[in-house]
């Protein structure tokens, strides 16, 4: 297709796949962990916005948590379909930590979220509240087994290759690899950012709108309270970061700085602001660049140097085009959420949060802006990687299934219609529920006294699903 | 170590599957039988018996594969590779249906009998691969050098076609008796009178297959008919036909509510014993045994400790959530 070999369309099949995946998790992280901060604040004040906004993200946290469990099905079976050399490689240290995220992570998820999407009326208020705190602990577990997993491939250590594959000899330093703490602290932030900045657009539009309930407000103002809170936190955890990549995948960050060479008798290394890297040219075009500010931020001194990628061959460099790009959109947004934050709270120190139409406009735009930055993340990094699958250890290239190009395209095919016509609809539900917003009462009815009458199957006959409830939705104290 | 860790964890695994099999197998048959039960309402409380439970059971499925991965990371990437298309297309049905179930409830009325339609579809297409994935997998896989040797179209051959179709059948028959024992009323008779003549098609697949298997599979036929395994075999037949005439008789009677469901399920379990003898003790037929595939001993006992202590815990609050959600489920029940 297109003229593309196979290992391109299987590398592009995987980003394809693995791209959609991880939108779903990230609003599934961060939602998971905001319901239990609802349900606990609902069952200690009693506050019944609480509960209101409880039962309300719960309808989206379901609907997102279906396409993350079935989109990361596909990626569980795509090791070994699309990188089968890989698997049998590699899989004594993948597929150990991907056992363990079943065993610890995905059957606690699903074995507490029945409970927690439909037993409100089913068990006790403390035991619904620990099937929730169960499923977002869960999806945190999820996570660090992945990354580990992930970071192991980043900067692989505690293994041997013998017979031609790897042996673990230390499982503490194949998951406490070097880029794991890094890895870990970033994509969680991450995920919780994306989920702040999502739920703070759907408040800041309802308020567009003029529907200016106290819910509206109260889902605002806690989304605004995590922006401020943790956006500083995600920047200095990417310092961090990228400091330890420098220590452990140099070309990573000279790809990511569009650093070629340093100059002989120069002060430190410039930051290049904007610019378009040149692979064949090994230079960077139409440079904006700022003089020892590189050298400031990845050496913390004014006059520090670090290798440019003309010091690798030419095999061994990532493609510095893309990776400079997409680095500086997930930095920018970064700003961006700083800004956000700080201004939000400069207004609710002046007592106008909910009322500057220009603020309330810029949240709303930057709703996706944790999802676009979480891509951009995962773009620099695993393209970043490349060309090794296991950093040093072994080639993408070689790692690739012998399938031919003609099947490739057509799954890839295949995927592409079907992920575009399934999530596409699936998002549009989700914000279809979005619009519908919070309603007064939402959990009503979902009391957790016995309903009497009730039979053994122990729900209230009364129908809480939204839509095909209608007459649930005619008040009659309002009617 | 004295421990045959190969041994072990091709134990877990296999009965990680039969789980599989047994858990997604009734909530796969249920979009199977969508097409038999026009009535919005029953096809709402159908739904409903399954959905605070779905996602566990599809797990069953993601450990098969992560612990393949894990001790047996050749056949994984073998099997994988070789059944790339039968599995992206189960995959596929997977991702239908499974979406499906939440969009059904929040789509507007226009759309609703997409969903309904996409959710037997994906049904239908996840349980036929599935199928067809096992009697390739019984045909068995060409390996050289490590990876797998043969075609891309390799699988599809008239036998895993034919196991195709009797997957069908089998879930349908699950899906069918969970129903009896959750639902009540008209959809419970219905699915009563629906159960006969699955299981007689049931009864006659895996005949079929019991023949064909041997018949097209010297090896197969000589592990079946040598001693010791014929005593052991031989009165597997005779359990699948006493099994298939409780089940019958439990079906037509009105007070009968778990029986056929258990029935039915001991009705699978034989057949995947049955399939076990034929295979073992290969993990890509027809000739790499479970320890010839091997991973190294670190991988096998580091992942064995967690899968020994957590598999318990599984297994309870599973059987917790069941035990919350027990009892029969009626039309205009709430769901979220
Ligand atoms: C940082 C988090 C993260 C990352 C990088 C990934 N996932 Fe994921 N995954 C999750 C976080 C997550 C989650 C939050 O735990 C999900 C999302 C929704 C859900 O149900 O669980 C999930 C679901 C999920 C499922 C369904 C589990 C179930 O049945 O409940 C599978 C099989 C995978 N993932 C596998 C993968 C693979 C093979 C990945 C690597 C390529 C991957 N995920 C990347
Ligand atoms: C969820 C967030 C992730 C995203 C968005 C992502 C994105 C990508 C992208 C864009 C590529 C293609 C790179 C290229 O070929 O140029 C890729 C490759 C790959 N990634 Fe990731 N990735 C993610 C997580 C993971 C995790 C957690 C793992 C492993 C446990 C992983 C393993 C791989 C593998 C095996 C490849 C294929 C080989 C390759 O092309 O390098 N990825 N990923
Ligand atoms: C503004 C300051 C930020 C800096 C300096 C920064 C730094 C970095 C660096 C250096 C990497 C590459 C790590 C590697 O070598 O592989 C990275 C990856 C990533 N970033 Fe950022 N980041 C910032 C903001 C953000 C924001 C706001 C988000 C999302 C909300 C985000 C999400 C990610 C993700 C998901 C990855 C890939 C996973 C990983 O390697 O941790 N980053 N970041």
């Amino acid at each position: 297709m297109f003229g593309l070999t196979a290992l391109e369309l299987a590398r592009i099949q995987f980003g394809f796949t693995v791209s959609f995946h991880i939108i779903f998790p990230a609003i599934t992280i961060g939602l998971a962990s905001y319901l239990v901060v609802l349900e606990g604040l609902w069952l200690w004040k009693k506050n019944e916005v609480y509960r209101d906004l409880y039962h309300f993200w719960t309808k989206i946290f379901a609907v997102n948590f279906a396409m993350g469990v079935v989109s990361g099905l596909v990626m569980a079976y795509q090791f070994g379909t699309n990188w089968s050399y890989f698997s049998s490689f590699a899989g004594s240290v993948t597929g150990p930590l991907l056992a363990y995220e079943v065993l610890t992570a995905f059957f606690l998820e699903a074995g507490f979220l029945g409970v927690m999407l439909f037993g409100w009326n089913k068990v006790g208020p403390g035991l619904h509240l620990f099937a929730t705190i169960m499923v977002a602990v869960g999806t945190l577990i999820s996570a660090t087994w992945i990354l580990a997993s992930n970071s192991w491939m980043q900067t692989p250590q505690g293994f041997e290759i013998i017979d031609g594959r790897v042996v673990p000899v230390d499982w503490l330093k194949v998951i406490f690899n070097p880029s794991f703490p890094y890895r870990l602290a970033h994509m969680t932030i991450a995920a919780y950012l994306a989920t702040a900045l999502f739920v703070g657009a759907s408040g800041a539009w309802h308020l567009l709108r003029g529907r200016d309930t106290p819910a509206v407000r109260t889902m605002f103002s806690m989304a605004l309270w995590m922006v401020l809170l943790v956006a500083p936190v995600q920047i200095a955890v990417g310092d961090a970061h990228g400091l330890n990549t420098l220590e452990h995948q140099p070309a990573k960050i000279a790809a990511m700085e569009g650093h070629w060479r340093n100059e002989p008798g120069a002060k430190g290394v410039p930051l290049i602001l904007f610019g378009w890297p040149d692979m064949a040219a090994e230079e960077t075009r139409y440079k904006i660049e700022i003089p020892q500010l590189g050298s400031l931020i990845l050496t913390h001194s004014l006059d520090g140097q670090y290798p440019g990628l003309s010091a690798y061959p030419p095999e061994d460099r990532p493609n510095a085009t893309i990776v400079f790009w997409s680095f500086r959109v997930m930095v920018g947004l970064g700003f961006l959420m700083l800004l956000l934050g700080v201004w939000g709270a400069w207004l609710r120190w002046r007592g106008r949060l909910y009322a500057s139409p220009l603020f309330l406009r810029f949240a709303t735009v930057m709703g996706p802006a944790g999802l676009v930055a979480i891509l951009a993340g995962w773009f620099t990094t695993e393209i970043g990687r490349q060309p090794w699958v296991v950093y040093g250890v072994m080639r993408t290239a070689d790692a690739v299934s012998n399938h031919s190009a003609v099947a490739l395209s057509a799954t890839l095919g295949l995927f592409i219609v079907m992920y575009c016509a399934v999530f596409g609809t699936g998002i549009s539900y989700l914000l279809k529920l979005v619009a519908k917003g919070p309603q007064q009462g939402e959990g009503e009815g979902h009391g957790h006294t016995p309903v009497p009458g009730a039979n053994d199957y122990g729900q209230s006959a009364r129908p809480a699903r939204p839509l095909s409830a209608a007459p649930d939705d005619i008040d009659p104290a309002l009617g | 170590m004295g421990i045959d860790l190969p041994l072990l964890w091709a134990v877990i695994i296999g009965f990680g599957l039969m789980m599989y099999v047994i858990m997604d197998g009734f909530d796969l048959g249920i979009g199977l039988l969508f097409p038999f039960v026009p009535g919005r309402d029953d096809r709402d409380v159908m739904v409903n018996t399954v959905a605070p439970v779905w996602d566990g059971n599809e797990t069953w499925l993601v450990l098969g594969g992560a612990a393949l991965l894990a001790a047996f990371p050749l056949a994984y990437a073998v099997i994988l590779s070789a059944l790339y298309l039968p599995l992206v297309l189960m995959l596929a049905g997977l991702i239908w249906r499974g979406v499906a179930f939440e969009f059904r409830f929040k789509a507007d009325e226009a759309h609703k009998p997409f969903w309904d339609k996409a959710f037997a579809w994906g049904s239908y297409i996840a349980t036929f691969f599935q199928g067809v994935s096992l009697g390739a997998f019984i045909n068995g896989f060409p390996v050289e050098n490590g990876a797998y040797a043969g075609g891309l179209l390799d699988w599809l051959t008239p036998f895993s076609l034919f196991t195709g179709f009797g997957l069908l059948v089998a879930y349908a028959l699950l899906g069918a008796t969970w129903l009896v024992m959750k639902t009540e009323g008209a959809l419970q008779r219905r699915m009563r009178a629906l159960g006969r003549p699955i299981t007689a098609v049931l009864l006659a697949t895996i005949a079929a297959v019991s023949l064909w298997t041997p018949l097209a599979h010297a090896d197969v036929s000589a592990r079946w008919f040598s001693m010791p395994n014929l005593a052991f075999f031989a009165p597997v037949p005779a359990l699948v036909l006493m099994a298939s005439a409780a089940l019958v008789r439990s079906l037509g009677r009105d007070d009968s509510h778990a029986a056929p469901f258990v029935l039915a399920l001991a009705l699978l379990f034989l057949g995947y014993t049955g399939l076990a003898i034929s295979l073992w003790p290969n993990i890509i037929p027809p000739a790499v045994s479970i320890w010839q595939a091997a991973a190294p001993p670190q991988s096998m006992g580091f992942a064995l400790v967690g899968a020994l202590f957590i598999i318990p815990f599984i297994l309870a609050y599973t059987a917790w959530s069941y035990y919350v959600f027990r009892g029969k489920v009626k039309a205009g029940e709430g769901y979220h």
